[in-house]
């Protein structure tokens, strides 16, 4: 089902700040802030009373907070790939537009502390640092990766850094941090830290390397999976992807229903065009 | 004065004429967590088969200038779990209900008519015998007068009783008003029109189709002409046959189109992805439209522009 808490409401624009290749935007809401939980995502209307673009976008909340005034703020980081989200970060404070939030699943926190590694990929790393204050809260320990394929597209606030026990970037090219990929140094890092759950955001092809090297170390992946969406809110069935039930039968599941976040080991990964064999109703 | 917002389907009222297209609202679960289904004329449920269906693979999607191509591939849990799980459940909502339905042989059609024949508490079945996103191109029932009316008659004559049947319509026809005759004779007390037309989208990237099935579904209000135009085909073709008009309809102002066009009801499809309140706002914008034109009734209103 949709997310209990889901309102769909007019956010007013209040910061648009370019930060490398992204922008980070703050919109002003109601009290649902509040029950935004790292993980969950909102739905915008893009383009304005004339749009011709039909579908909403979706993005991961960055960090959700309430002011002492009762006024709700929502940051995304948006990455102006498309003709919708250039839309979005074209507009300035003071515009208003219309969001549904919040939406889908949230990251599972664990009772005890115990050690966990986030996994971003480029602007992926959005909602982990919301999640890093949630775990250290409980006690867990820490670690960030962040991988993208140049140092500009890397996305770390200072006061997001200062809020992890190491952070290691890696980048394709070099210009910052590790020549490679979060999949080179993460396998070093799971045996060193003794680490019990793995948590990352990113494109698809980095979530499928994830869960081989936490499938091999045999310990939890809970993933953020990018699919793209045409409502957000479980009535389109476009953002679907392979998904083992915990009845063992593999269905066509709704990333915005149950997901984003998902037990990454019970993903169905598959880059072909096909749905695989084994999936119910195939 | 008063004003009359209620509209009839063979025989069957409905409180107010704007209803879920079939396929964007799946059975009204995630609707109605943002309104009570009982508000809208009716809830038409996404076309079921009679076996469960995985649907196809990504992408299945693609935006396109005022609209978007689908090719979900009717995923669903068929017949028997959806008439086990969301019927009852739609019935608990007060929704007045119309199943709609999908066959890949006449013997399907025949097969869900008789599952449906002793269901309580449905208003009508929609029979989609349009949809382009079945695997053989070949095999749309609609796009041939012959076969559409094999495919209705199959259902009609093993559904039995009074439960109205509305015939979905492919407006990738040459003479949709010849098809909707056809239906009628066999049997369809109404028809859907238009379900969305076949397009392909290419990814000038990837150079390779964007969806993964190549082609998919147009619908938005890129297609609103071409319905607002089947609409008033068939309307003049067949002046006491309720249709069900859809086609882009996202303000009060295009389903008053398609209704002056001559449809007795409107149902709200892609506007639902961009916005999940529009067919309320849809409701409520048509009715100040047709009362701030005068209309004491909305049955009077339809087929309007036909007049003159």
């Amino acid at each position: 089902m949709v997310n209990s808490k889901a309102q769909q409401v007019q956010a007013e624009i209040i910061s648009n700040k370019r930060i490398g290749a992204y922008n980070h935007m703050t919109f002003a809401v109601n009290e649902l802030a509040a029950d935004c939980k790292p993980g969950n995502f909102v739905a915008i209307a893009v383009g304005g009373e004339y749009s011709s673009m039909v579908l909403r976008r979706a993005f991961a909340i960055c960090r959700a907070t309430v002011r002492p005034d009762g006024i709700g703020l929502l940051e995304l980081v948006v990455a102006p790939h498309g003709s919708g989200s250039r839309w979005l970060t074209a507009q300035q404070s003071g515009t208003k537009v219309d969001l549904i939030a919040p939406l889908g699943t949230s990251f599972g926190i664990p009772t005890e502390p115990v050690n966990t590694i986030l996994v971003g990929g480029g602007y992926g790393s959005a909602p982990l640092f919301a999640l890093a204050a949630v775990l250290k809260e409980r006690g867990c320990r820490v670690d960030m990766i962040l991988g993208a394929s140049s140092a500009g597209k890397i996305y770390a606030p200072l006061e997001g850094k200062r809020s992890v026990n190491s952070l290691t970037i890696t980048t394709d090219d070099g210009s910052a941090g590790i020549t490679g990929r979060v999949s080179d140094v993460l396998p070093d890092l799971i045996s060193m830290r003794e680490t019990d759950i793995v948590y990352s955001c990113g494109p698809m092809a980095m979530l499928e390397a994830i869960t081989h090297i936490t499938q091999e170390a045999g310990i939890v992946h809970q993933c953020s999976v990018e699919e793209s969406m045409a409502c957000g809110i479980g009535v389109c069935m476009t953002c679907v992807l392979p998904v083992t039930g915990r009845d063992g039968v593999t269905r066509m599941t709704r990333s915005c229903i149950d997901g984003p976040v998902m037990d990454g080991n019970q993903v169905m990964w598959t880059r072909s065009r096909e749905v695989p064999e084994g999936v119910w109703g195939r | 004065m008063s004003f009359s917002y209620s509209t009839t389907i063979s025989k069957v009222e409905f409180p107010n004429p704007i209803f879920t297209a079939s396929g964007c609202a799946g059975s009204g679960k995630e609707l109605s967590h943002f309104f009570p289904l009982r508000d809208l004329g009716a809830i038409v449920t996404k076309s079921v088969m009679i076996k469960p269906r995985s649907g196809r693979a990504t992408p299945r999607m693609a935006e396109t200038p005022s609209g978007m191509l689908n090719s979900i591939g009717l995923q669903g849990p068929g017949i028997d779990l959806f008439l086990e799980n969301d019927v009852p459940w739609l019935r608990e909502q007060g929704a007045r209900i119309i199943v709609s339905i999908a066959g890949e042989t006449v013997e399907d059609y025949a097969v869900l008519g008789r599952k449906l024949r002793s269901v309580s508490g449905l208003s009508a079945i929609e029979v989609n015998i349009s949809c382009p996103n079945v695997e053989n191109r070949g095999q749309v029932f609609a796009c041939n007068p012959d076969t559409a009316r094999e495919a209705i008659a199959a259902v009609r004559t093993n559904i039995g009783g009074e439960l109205p049947i509305i015939a979905k319509l492919s407006p990738d026809v040459t003479d949709i008003a010849h098809i909707a005759t056809s239906v009628v004779e066999a049997g369809a007390d109404g028809v859907a029109l238009i379900n969305t037309l076949l397009g392909m989208v290419i990814d000038t990237n990837t150079m390779a189709p964007k969806l993964s099935q190549r082609t998919g579904g147009l619908s938005g209000p890129a297609i609103r002409p071409i319905a607002v135009r089947a609409i008033y085909q068939v309307r003049a073709a067949l002046p006491h046959t309720p249709i069900v008009g859809m086609g882009g309809v996202v303000n009060g102002r295009d389903a008053f189109e398609l209704v002056l066009a001559g449809a007795n009801a409107v149902s709200v499809g892609t506007a639902t992805f961009g916005n999940p309140m529009a067919a309320i706002s849809i409701r409520n914008e048509l009715e100040e439209l047709c009362i701030s034109r005068g209309f004491t009734s909305f049955g009077d209103a339809v087929g309007y522009a036909h007049k003159g």
